[in-house]
This record gives C-alpha cells, sequence and structure tokens, in this order.
C-alpha cells in the first residue's frame, strides 16, 4: 500500500492535486458556516449547475479555456441569488431552484445538441460527479485553483470581523455604518469563485458537501464563531486529504469518495455532540 | 440643536401612507418611548432614523455632533441568531465594527471597551458561552453591551422586553434607565404601554392619531386613556 502511494508521489501532478484539494477544501468550509447559518446552505448546489451550464456552452462554443467563460458567469449568478433575499417577486429559495434546474437542464440540451464529443455520457458524467482520476486534472487548472485559494483564503482572514458581523446581524452592522451590500457582494463573488474551483475536484453535484459537511459538523460540537471556523476548516481539509489518498489507493472517484468521509466525519462529530448534552 | 430631529417626516411603502407629516425632536439624555397599534409604523420610523431606510418624503437629522455611525441599536432578534454558534464576548465586540473604519482587526482599545461594556451590564461572568445557550433576557443583555460598545450617546431599542416574563422584563427596563442616568440618550419602541409611561420621559404615539409631548401632557390627553385602557384588557 505504501508503495503504491509512493510510486502515485513520484507524479509532480499527483502531488499539485492533493495540495489543490486540500486548498479547496479549505476554502469551501470557511465560507460554508457564514452560508448554513444565513440559511444559504443551496446556494453551493444552485451555483454549481449555473456552472455545469457554462461549461456545457463553453464546449459547445469549443472554447479551449472554458474558465473565461464559467468564472464569470458564476459571479454574475451569484450576486444575482443573493440579491432575491430583498424584496423580489421570486423569494430566495425557489430563485436558487428556478435558476440551478433551469442552467442543468439548458447545459444538458446544448451539450447533446452540438456536442462534437464521442463520449458524451462520460463528459456530463464528470462535469457532474468530479474527475474519475486524480489523474486526469490538467496542470493549469492545477495552478489556478491555488492561486484562487490563496486569494480567497487571504480575503477571509481579512475581511473575517465583518463577515460575522454581517452573518450575526445585518441590521446591526449596517446601522453601525458598515457596508452591508459591499460585504454580501464579496460572499457571493468568493462563494462562486470557490464552486468554479470545487467543480475539478468533486463534480457540480457533490460541491454542496464540502460547503455544509465541515459547517454543519463544527457547529454541533463547538461554541463560538472563531472555534467553530477553524473547526470546520481542519474537519474539511482531514476529510479532503484522506479521501484523495483512499481514492488513490482504491481507485474510487475522488469527489464522491471525499464526500463519502465527509458524511462519516459528521456522524461522529453528531455523536459527540449528542454525548456532550 | 437637538440630537436627533425629524421634520415633516412621512413614512411609508409604494402603495401605502402609514402616516404623514411627523416632527419631533430628541434632546440629549431623554428618554423617548414610541408607542402604538401593531402596523402603525414604529419599527419603520426606527429603521428610517437608522438610515437603512429612506423616508417617503422630510428629513431625519443628527444633531450635537452625532455621527451616523455612534448610534447603539438594538433590533428584535432574528431566526438566524437562535442557533448561531458565536460567544458572548464575540458578538459583543462586533459592535466595535463601526469604530473601527478601514481597520480590519480589532485593537486593545476595542477589547477594553467590550470589557467595559460586558462589565456594566453584569455579563462578564457569561463571555466564553455561547449565545445561543442564553436565556433570553441575557440574551438582550448581550445584545445591549454590543449596542453600547457602538454607542456612548443615542441608543435605540426595539421591543426590547418582547417575549420576557415579568421578573426579567424589571430588570431590563431598570438596567435601560440606569443607562438613561449615565448620559444615554434612549429612543425605545414598545408594546408594554405601562411600562413605557412609567419609564420614558417622553412619549411618541403613532398612528390614526398622532401625539409626541412629555409623559405628562400624554398622560393627559383622550388618547392615553383609550390605549392605557386597552392594554389592561389585553393583559
Amino acid at each position: 500500500m505504501i508503495g503504491k502511494l509512493t510510486l502515485y508521489f513520484e507524479y509532480p501532478f499527483v502531488r499539485y492535486a492533493l495540495i489543490v484539494g486540500v486548498l479547496i477544501a479549505l476554502c469551501s468550509s470557511l465560507l460554508g458556516v457564514t452560508l448554513v447559518l444565513k440559511r444559504f446552505s443551496f446556494i453551493g448546489d444552485g451555483l454549481s449547475h449555473v456552472a455545469f451550464g457554462m461549461i456545457a456552452i463553453a464546449s459547445v462554443l469549443n472554447l479551449t479555456n472554458s474558465m473565461a467563460l464559467v468564472l464569470p458567469g458564476t459571479v454574475v449568478c451569484a450576486v444575482l441569488l443573493l440579491r432575491t433575499g430583498q424584496n423580489t417577486k421570486i423569494k430566495g429559495d425557489a430563485a436558487i431552484a428556478v435558476i440551478s434546474v433551469g442552467a442543468l437542464a439548458i447545459g444538458y440540451l446544448l451539450m447533446n445538441l452540438f456536442s462534437t464529443s464521442t463520449n458524451l455520457a462520460g463528459d456530463v458524467c464528470s462535469t457532474l460527479f468530479g474527475s474519475t482520476s486524480i489523474l486526469t486534472l490538467k496542470e493549469g487548472e492545477v495552478w489556478l485553483c491555488a492561486v484562487l485559494s490563496v486569494i480567497v483564503v487571504a480575503l477571509f482572514i481579512f475581511f473575517y470581523n465583518r463577515f460575522f458581523a454581517v452573518t450575526f446581524d445585518e441590521s446591526f452592522a449596517k446601522a453601525t455604518g458598515t457596508n452591508v451590500n459591499l460585504y454580501n457582494l464579496l460572499i457571493a463573488i468568493i462563494i462562486a469563485v470557490i464552486i468554479v474551483l470545487a467543480m475539478n475536484l468533486v463534480g457540480s453535484l457533490l460541491i454542496s458537501a464540502l460547503v455544509i459537511f465541515p459547517a454543519l459538523s463544527a457547529m454541533r460540537v463547538f461554541k463560538s464563531f472563531l472555534s467553530v471556523t477553524i473547526c470546520s476548516a481542519v474537519f474539511s481539509v482531514t476529510c479532503a486529504f484522506l479521501g484523495i489518498l483512499i481514492s488513490i489507493l482504491a481507485g474510487t472517484p475522488v469527489g464522491s469518495t471525499i464526500v463519502a468521509i465527509d458524511i462519516l466525519g459528521f456522524i461522529l462529530f453528531w455523536i459527540i455532540g449528542s454525548i456532550r448534552e | 440643536m437637538a440630537e436627533v430631529v425629524c421634520r415633516d417626516l412621512t413614512l411609508g411603502y409604494e402603495d401605502r401612507i402609514l402616516f404623514e407629516n411627523l416632527n419631533f425632536e430628541v434632546n440629549h439624555g431623554d428618554y423617548l418611548c414610541v408607542v402604538g397599534e401593531n402596523g402603525a409604523g414604529k419599527s419603520t420610523l426606527m429603521r428610517t432614523i437608522l438610515r437603512l431606510q429612506e423616508p417617503l418624503s422630510g428629513t431625519v437629522e443628527y444633531g450635537e455632533g452625532l455621527k451616523p455611525t455612534e448610534v447603539g441599536y438594538l433590533p428584535q432578534q432574528t431566526l438566524v441568531q437562535r442557533d448561531f454558534p458565536a460567544s458572548v464576548r464575540e458578538v459583543v465586540i462586533s459592535g466595535c465594527l463601526g469604530r473601527c473604519g478601514k481597520r480590519a482587526f480589532y485593537n486593545k482599545e476595542d477589547k477594553a471597551l467590550a470589557e467595559k461594556n460586558m462589565r456594566r451590564l453584569g455579563i462578564d461572568d457569561l463571555a466564553k458561552k455561547c449565545y445561543r445557550e442564553l436565556s433570553g433576557g441575557q440574551q438582550q443583555r448581550v445584545l445591549l453591551a454590543r449596542a453600547l460598545c457602538a454607542t456612548g450617546k443615542l441608543l435605540l431599542l426595539d421591543e426590547p422586553v418582547s417575549g420576557l416574563d415579568p421578573m426579567v422584563t424589571a430588570e431590563m427596563y431598570q438596567l435601560i434607565e440606569r443607562l438613561n442616568k449615565e448620559g444615554i440618550t434612549v429612543i425605545m419602541i414598545s408594546h408594554d404601554i405601562h411600562g413605557a409611561v412609567r419609564y420614558a420621559s417622553h412619549i411618541l404615539h403613532i398612528g390614526s392619531d398622532i401625539f409626541f409631548g412629555t409623559k405628562e401632557e400624554y398622560l393627559d390627553q383622550e388618547i392615553s386613556r383609550k390605549y392605557l385602557q386597552k392594554g389592561s384588557d389585553e393583559e
């Protein structure tokens, strides 16, 4: 087993992928706490479907660099979705449902009608559930992930106190002079970036798991915002690390393996939380 | 000039006007209670004073050197807060954010201010406790301490005693009275008309009839007798 691991680690892209996987897990868990508390758990899911639709469009247009379309498109949708919280005809959860299902359907339709690929089912499957093998991650994607992850973590740390205030009590923050709209916008953009990043790793259907499980698990056990945030980051990174190792050893799909570990961790934390009470 | 001056204020939404041409001013050290029926526009008025919402017409001005970031606000509790994992200290110090300006993190003064206000409200021993595990009265104290971190001058309280039992309600009123005597102006929305006429120095009654004046003047009015009677019936 160790031998097999060493063999794999001789390939640089396996090492990169491990690093990137861990970074993505870190990023997604940080904002997960805010999303869960703001009742936006499903926004990750909705946005990932949007990203799927964008990828479909990119492949139809034969873009060599699909990121150039997927990233801005998803960011725009994230901003629109978070805006719907305030006084719109279609309420938050319904708006997410409309956009996500719509994007999924249109995306699949476009792929079916125009795709030149010989392996359509395989393409769709890997966009939905992530790369079947970690070895299929391209080096360019790996570097992009790394850079964006660092930016996300830096922004989160810098605006940590503001994110807390905006999450805990928007009215109070606004009344005392915090630019709430700006920070909500920032949160929306960061989420969109994380989702596009995470699509490479776990695929668009499983991204919500990376966002929700670490936050929920940490909230079961810890009682301050800082400890919940740190715990959820550690939880997420550990699960992603273990998941990637197992998927290398057992040859299982990366995304679903990570999510399976997340679920196990969640159950464990749930039990610990229940015992403490 | 007074601390808060509202001139010819008309509030409402696109298709409905709540009230028109409201004029009143709040001086330093006043304790103003805003009373009125449900839906009369009490919360809308408070949101307008806080500049969370634009009035249809009229103006709200702050005087005596009060900056918009120096207002303390105690909102009604939201659903999100019920299961929010945050320690008391984290919640209280978030009131210092307005003072931070462009600074990303809290400095020593902010931390000292948070400690001071927790002691002031008798919740310093709860500092490490989780906010969601506190009783209703304790939670209100935490939010009040946070509001005090944001201001030394003006507190706006949105139904601070709703949902509290009578004992805790009385404690809360005494606490607010003490803060008012320490020189903080208080504007409070209340459903509890008896508590309002007992503690406030001024009353603003909004609804189909509008009244603004001192408590003594209010008690001489027909409007207050009707309303007080109704308040008793409901209890």
